[in-house]
């Protein structure tokens, strides 16, 4: 079996298993499901970035936003219904990438991360500010009626699991395309040594401009979907702490693997689940898990098991 | 008030933000200087200052100023040597890698906040200044009689702010001397500026790098311990200081000292008179804004030689 199929394999085998888990896992486990594949989706967006291009950002949280207040926003302001919101998500979330992106990329290294940072801290402070329209920390619910996309309605747990599924199976099957193609490939060569791809004739600045823009539309569609699915956009989701946890999914599960981001956000939602049953304290053990993840498996689950056991995982 | 005597306060009050901002960057700007390593947790080690000085005081009891004086000597001790052991425990393990260490003081950051949220709990708890007389100020017009003297209502400071100033004067006088006079100080600028060479030369860089992690951490210890007398103590107080003083940093050059200084005192007060004229929410967008654009268009900061 060559390479390619046998990552296929992984790949449609991975959906087919988290399709039949609706059918045999319990109702609270199936919720629990549709909530990581959309955050999956987020973690996958973060991936692209880190992970293949080799650049750590500390402001997705902004692009998460973006879609998440994109969609809600011009359904309470605007009275759109979902599909023209979604787009407009989708839209802000590229549109905010962009500006982003070109500002942030003149910077490298360290200054990269802080200046994303910034701007990602600006962008929560200005929710807060305009706190007549986006209500602030309290957020605002999304409407039973505005959740209905081609007549599924998304607020139910069937059409929420389904719609979940459909939604990271595109995600998971498109990077895993892209990063095997020839501008995947770039980034991971810029990833490795910047200066000899540029050497070698590439323009790594657009390359990376390009990478920024589709990892934020990616993350702003991971935003737009978790409101529409589980109907609530609120200022939490653009706090730090929503820029930190897509790095901890990938480093967990596995940076610059297709199959890393779910595996990351699998295990750090199952273990914040059961530590908060414990304590309310549930991030210092996110605080650990990152502290053990740096000093013992660098390259997380994904990776580790890629370096030791399965040579050719993607 | 009239707008003169309300700047006047803005301006005091701006003088004190500076100090304590002054202390909290320079622990940053020290520790990347040396170490090339941005450490995120900064901010928690600030708060677990302030929160050491509240246990501190709370435990001597008697007249304020005996436990706040413990608390000024424990507090800066305990996290310096606390953050010297996690340099040696983490960060010297993972070769301090820019990345890696970023994502293990987020780590850190988590650790220190979530466990003092367990043990110290989620209230805010005061610590009593050691003495805090209020002290009116005069103002000066030109009036129809000539220049006329007078006591504009609500322009005071208490002697506390007063010594906080001057307290972070001495102590950054101190530190400026320890590192451009003594031995230390030269060790510390020769693994600064080529640290294989200086391991050549029989330099021991670890302990080096470890002390003055512990050193940076100390520092904003001493700026909390100062602070906690006005603000109350808080798991959640680091986060303020820690963008705060990267902003500073960064303003004044990644690693420049005395650009620090100088950004600490030109964000210190701007931040006390904006946050006395506008609102505070617009306040730091612009300001922060502002930084991230510093960053973009003058990477190398106001004072900061191109790397």
């Amino acid at each position: 079996m060559s390479n390619t199929q046998r990552s296929n394999l992984l790949h449609l085998g991975t959906i087919t298993l988290l399709a039949v888990a609706f059918f045999i896992l319990p109702t609270y486990h199936v919720g629990n499901l549709s909530r990581i594949m959309v955050l999956a989706v987020y973690a996958i967006g973060y991936n692209f970035l880190f992970g293949y291009t080799g650049l750590l950002s500390l402001g997705h949280a902004l692009f998460f936003a973006a879609g998440m207040y994109g969609l809600g926003l011009s359904m309470e302001l605007f009275d759109l219904t979902t599909a023209p919101a979604l787009v407009v998500g989708l839209a802000s979330a590229l549109v905010i990438s962009a500006v982003i992106g070109f500002l942030a990329l003149r910077t490298s290294g360290v200054s990269f991360m802080i200046v994303t940072l910034m701007f990602a801290q600006a962008g929560y402070l200005t929710i807060l500010y305009f706190g007549t329209y986006t209500r602030g920390d309290e957020g605002f619910v999304i409407q039973q009626a505005d959740r209905v996309l081609f007549g599924v309605d998304l607020s139910s747990d069937t059409g929420r699991y389904f719609a979940a599924l459909a939604l990271f199976s595109v995600c998971f099957l498109a990077v895993a395309h892209l990063v095997q193609s020839p501008f995947g490939r770039t980034l991971v060569a810029i990833r490795e040594n910047e200066e000899r791809a540029r050497m070698l004739g590439y323009d790594t600045v657009t390359h990376k401009l390009k990478a920024v823009i589709i990892s934020g539309t990616i993350s702003g569609l991971a935003g737009a979907a978790y409101a529409l699915l589980f109907g609530y956009a609120g200022a939490t989701f653009a706090t730090v702490q929503y820029s930190i946890f897509p790095l901890l999914w990938v480093l967990l599960g596995g940076a610059g693997t297709t199959i890393g981001p779910l595996i990351g956000v699998i295990f750090m939602f199952y273990l914040i689940d059961l530590s908060s049953s414990i304590t309310s304290a549930y991030m210092l053990i996110a605080g650990v898990v990152l502290v053990l993840l740096t000093l013992f498996a660098p390259q997380g689950l994904a990776g580790e098991l890629r370096k030791r056991v399965f040579k050719w995982m993607p | 008030m009239d707008f003169g005597p309300h700047l006047l306060l803005a301006s005091l009050e701006g003088a004190v933000t500076a100090a304590i901002l002054a202390l909290t960057a320079m622990g940053l700007s020290i520790v990347f200087g040396v170490m090339r390593v941005v450490n995120v947790a900064h901010g928690e080690f600030y708060m677990l200052g302030a929160v050491i000085a509240w246990w501190v005081t709370s435990l001597i009891g008697g007249h304020p100023a005996i436990g706040f004086v413990m608390a000024l000597g424990i507090a800066p001790l305990v996290v310096g040597l606390l953050a010297a052991a996690a340099d040696k425990l983490i960060l010297q393990k993972i070769n301090y890698d820019p990345d890696r260490t970023i994502v293990a003081t987020i780590g850190l950051l988590y650790i220190i906040q979530q466990t003092t949220l367990m043990t110290f709990g989620p209230d805010a708890r005061p610590v009593q200044p050691p003495f805090n007389t209020r002290l009116a100020l005069p103002w000066f017009e030109y009036g129809e009689g000539g220049f006329a003297m007078f006591w504009p209502w609500g322009l005071s400071i208490t002697s506390y702010k007063l010594f906080v100033i001057v307290a972070a004067v001495a102590i950054l006088t101190t530190l400026w001397l320890l590192i451009t006079r003594s031995k230390i100080g030269l060790i510390m600028r020769a693994t600064q500026l080529d640290s294989e060479t200086a391991l050549a030369f029989g330099v021991p860089v670890d302990r080096v790098y470890m002390w003055v992690f512990g050193l940076g951490a100390g520092l904003a210890a001493v700026g909390a311990v100062l602070v906690v007398p006005i603000q109350q103590a808080h798991y959640l107080m680091g986060h303020d200081p820690l963008l705060l003083a990267f902003i500073t940093v960064i303003i004044g050059g990644l690693g420049s000292l005395p650009g620090t200084i100088i950004a600490a005192i030109l964000i210190g007060m701007s931040d006390g008179i904006i946050s006395v004229f506008f609102s505070p929410t617009l306040a730091k967008i612009i300001a922060t804004l502002l930084v991230a654009m510093v960053l973009v268009f003058r990477p190398q900061g106001l004072l900061g030689r191109s790397a």
